[in-house]
């Protein structure tokens, strides 16, 4: 599956009271956490922020704070994926859990500029910044970790039958 | 029979909840869950995902805590229908330990004290800070919603094995200093993601001085450093706390002599002097005679970091007699029930409300700009919590000073940030 999107491009160590800060922790509508996705870090993004958009930040991305309210507003703000040199080992399965993919490459987390068109594939981890006319390569996610994305996270996953194959993988970071 | 290969305590406990007889760090292992935590942000998102899974029961009862901690007492309806959403489902699983209102406290103080949380256990919590419990011997780490919507419908859980990094703290500790000041020096030096995934044990012959609510403060902000979980090898302190508290049995495991880290660092702890990580990061970390001319409007003394007895002990030590500055407000939060009635037993509040301040009953409140004292567009704060980022305690235009308890009720006195000494000539 490839995911194609316009780039919005943060820095290093955002945290997850950046993400969502936690004077809306009292709400639990994703659609309505969403409206408050990044509020404080970037005032424009929930304004101006498109379905299919990526994320590119620098190291340590999501630290701080357990809350799947960050990846949940993140994902039902539109963004498909998350692109960084690393993330906190809490949002990391987190937005797996929430269905949504993140990819680990410093090259790619440096050389990809705001505003870029990047196109992902989840199977083989080929980043393909269109704007610039360059690859880069982050580990691929695991097929059954790929379903479990498609299906829209772990619940819904295992709604569908999936089974939880979690402990048989290879998956980086946690 | 050849002999297993040498492992780290936390290796050791997921071995053994995983029914291993060894683990190195990367494998995956599906492990038992001793006790499971959520509170009232986490748990109601995670209640939705285990009604969604469609399990009838969770794992076990007794096994399970909720606590009503952040935005309690409720500080509106939202806060309020996610309080009543805990009551409900705690009461539809007749879940034993649900905590709201005079028996809460902050989650982190309260699952020790109640003898919940106990050396050798596997431990999760939905909030990051559940790492706090590595202080008994525990592996302890925070986990999201639906992670914690899986434990309470399962009792089990998949882990990667962390590395460990071994930090040794040795020499004589500075007056003043407490584990606080230990921890936010150790984040200056190592970073925030200086222990990304990793597990942090901490050991030294300065660590078996330290009581137990510096060993929980500690271990409370590994995660300030990325990581997984914080640990401490039990010992007479830690028995001496747990022994006449633990409500089950329990097992110590030791890191054996040959066990592989992946760095180790060490610490003098006489150059250690008492600290304050400026904004916003809680690597920012300085001493604090270092960190110039900067005034304040509010300290807060309390949070699963640092609201122990210990810490409002030595608070009171810094204001009995004393006035705090006009222009601050000093809030005052003890962690349990239990600790604000021995404070309120010692005659501390005495010294707190004589010196000016609020005290606030315990919840997190502040600490993540909940209620109880949001700070305003251009305030500066002093607190004792563990995070400083930008908007923690208020308006995305405010800073957060981290500091000890010590350091936090000098600088009311003063109104700007001061070594503890510039208050009391000596401890």
């Amino acid at each position: 599956m490839k995911l194609e999107g316009r780039v919005w491009k943060f820095g290093p160590d955002i945290d997850t009271d950046a993400i969502i800060p936690a004077r809306y922790l009292n709400l639990v509508d994703a659609n309505q956490l969403a409206r408050h996705a990044m509020e404080d870090e970037r005032p424009e993004f929930i304004k101006e922020v498109k379905p299919g958009d990526i994320l590119v930040a620098g190291k340590n991305f999501g630290c701080g704070s357990s809350r799947e309210h960050a990846p949940l507003a993140l994902k039902f703000a539109g963004i498909s994926c998350i692109i960084a040199k690393s993330f906190a080992r809490i949002f990391y399965r987190n937005s797996f859990n929430q269905g949504v993919p993140l990819f680990e490459s410093s090259e790619a987390a440096e050389a990809i500029q705001e505003g870029d068109q990047v196109c992902v594939d989840m199977s083989t981890g080929e980043i393909e910044d269109l704007t610039l006319g360059k690859k880069f390569f982050a580990k691929p996610i695991p097929p059954f970790m790929q379903e479990l994305i498609n299906d829209g996270g772990l619940i819904p996953h295992l709604q569908k039958g999936g089974r939880d194959k979690t402990q048989e993988s290879s998956v980086s970071g946690c | 029979m050849a002999k297993t290969l040498p492992m780290t305590m936390t290796e050791k406990i997921l071995a053994a909840h995983a029914g291993k007889k060894y683990v190195a760090p990367g494998d995956l292992i599906d492990a038992k869950i001793d006790f499971a935590l959520g509170n009232d942000i986490t748990a109601p998102l995670a209640i939705q995902a285990f009604n969604e899974i469609g399990v009838k029961k969770v794992f076990h009862r007794d096994r399970i805590a909720l606590v009503a901690d952040h935005f309690t007492p409720a500080k509106d309806i939202l806060s309020a229908d996610n309080c009543k959403t805990l009551r409900d489902f705690a009461k539809a699983h007749r879940i034993t330990y649900f905590f709201e209102a005079g028996e809460a406290g902050i989650e982190h103080a309260l699952l020790p004290e109640q003898g919940l949380v106990l050396p050798g256990n596997v431990v999760i919590g939905a909030d990051s800070h559940t790492c706090t419990y590595g202080a008994l011997g525990a592996f302890a780490t925070g986990v999201g919603s639906t992670d914690l919507a899986g434990v309470m419908a399962t009792g089990r859980l998949w882990f990667k094995v962390p590395e460990t990094i071994q930090l040794i703290y040795h020499g004589r500790i500075n007056p003043w200093v407490s584990g606080k000041d230990f921890i936010l020096y150790t984040i200056g030096d190592i970073g925030v993601d200086g222990a990304l995934y990793q597990a942090m044990e901490f050991c030294g012959e300065a660590i078996r001085k330290l009581p137990m609510s510096s060993r929980f403060t500690m271990a409370n902000m590994a995660i300030e450093a990325g990581g997984k979980n914080g640990i401490f090898e039990p010992d007479e302190v830690t028995l001496g706390f747990i022994k006449p508290r633990a409500k089950r049995p329990f097992r110590i495991y030791r890191t054996d002599p040959e066990a592989h880290y992946s760095a180790i660092r060490e610490y003098d702890v006489s150059k250690i002097f008492p600290q304050v990580s400026l904004p916003h990061l809680p690597s920012n970390a300085k001493d604090v005679r270092e960190v110039g001319r900067i005034e304040i409007d509010q300290v807060v003394i309390g949070s699963c970091t640092n609201g122990h007895l210990d810490d409002l002990r030595v608070a009171a030590r810094i204001l009995r007699g004393k006035k705090i500055a006009p222009s601050v407000r000093l809030i005052i939060i003890p962690a349990t029930p239990t600790i604000y009635r021995q404070a309120l037993k010692e005659k501390l509040f005495e010294v707190f409300l004589s010196a000016g301040a609020v005290i606030s009953p315990p919840t997190c409140g502040p600490c993540l700009g909940g209620h109880m004292g949001v700070i305003a567009q251009g305030e500066r704060a002093v607190s004792t919590t563990n995070r400083n980022f930008r908007g923690r305690m208020g308006h995305a235009k405010s800073e957060v000073y981290l500091a000890g308890p010590a350091v936090a009720a000098a600088s009311a006195v003063k109104g700007r940030i001061c070594h503890p000494e510039e208050v009391v000539r000596r401890k």
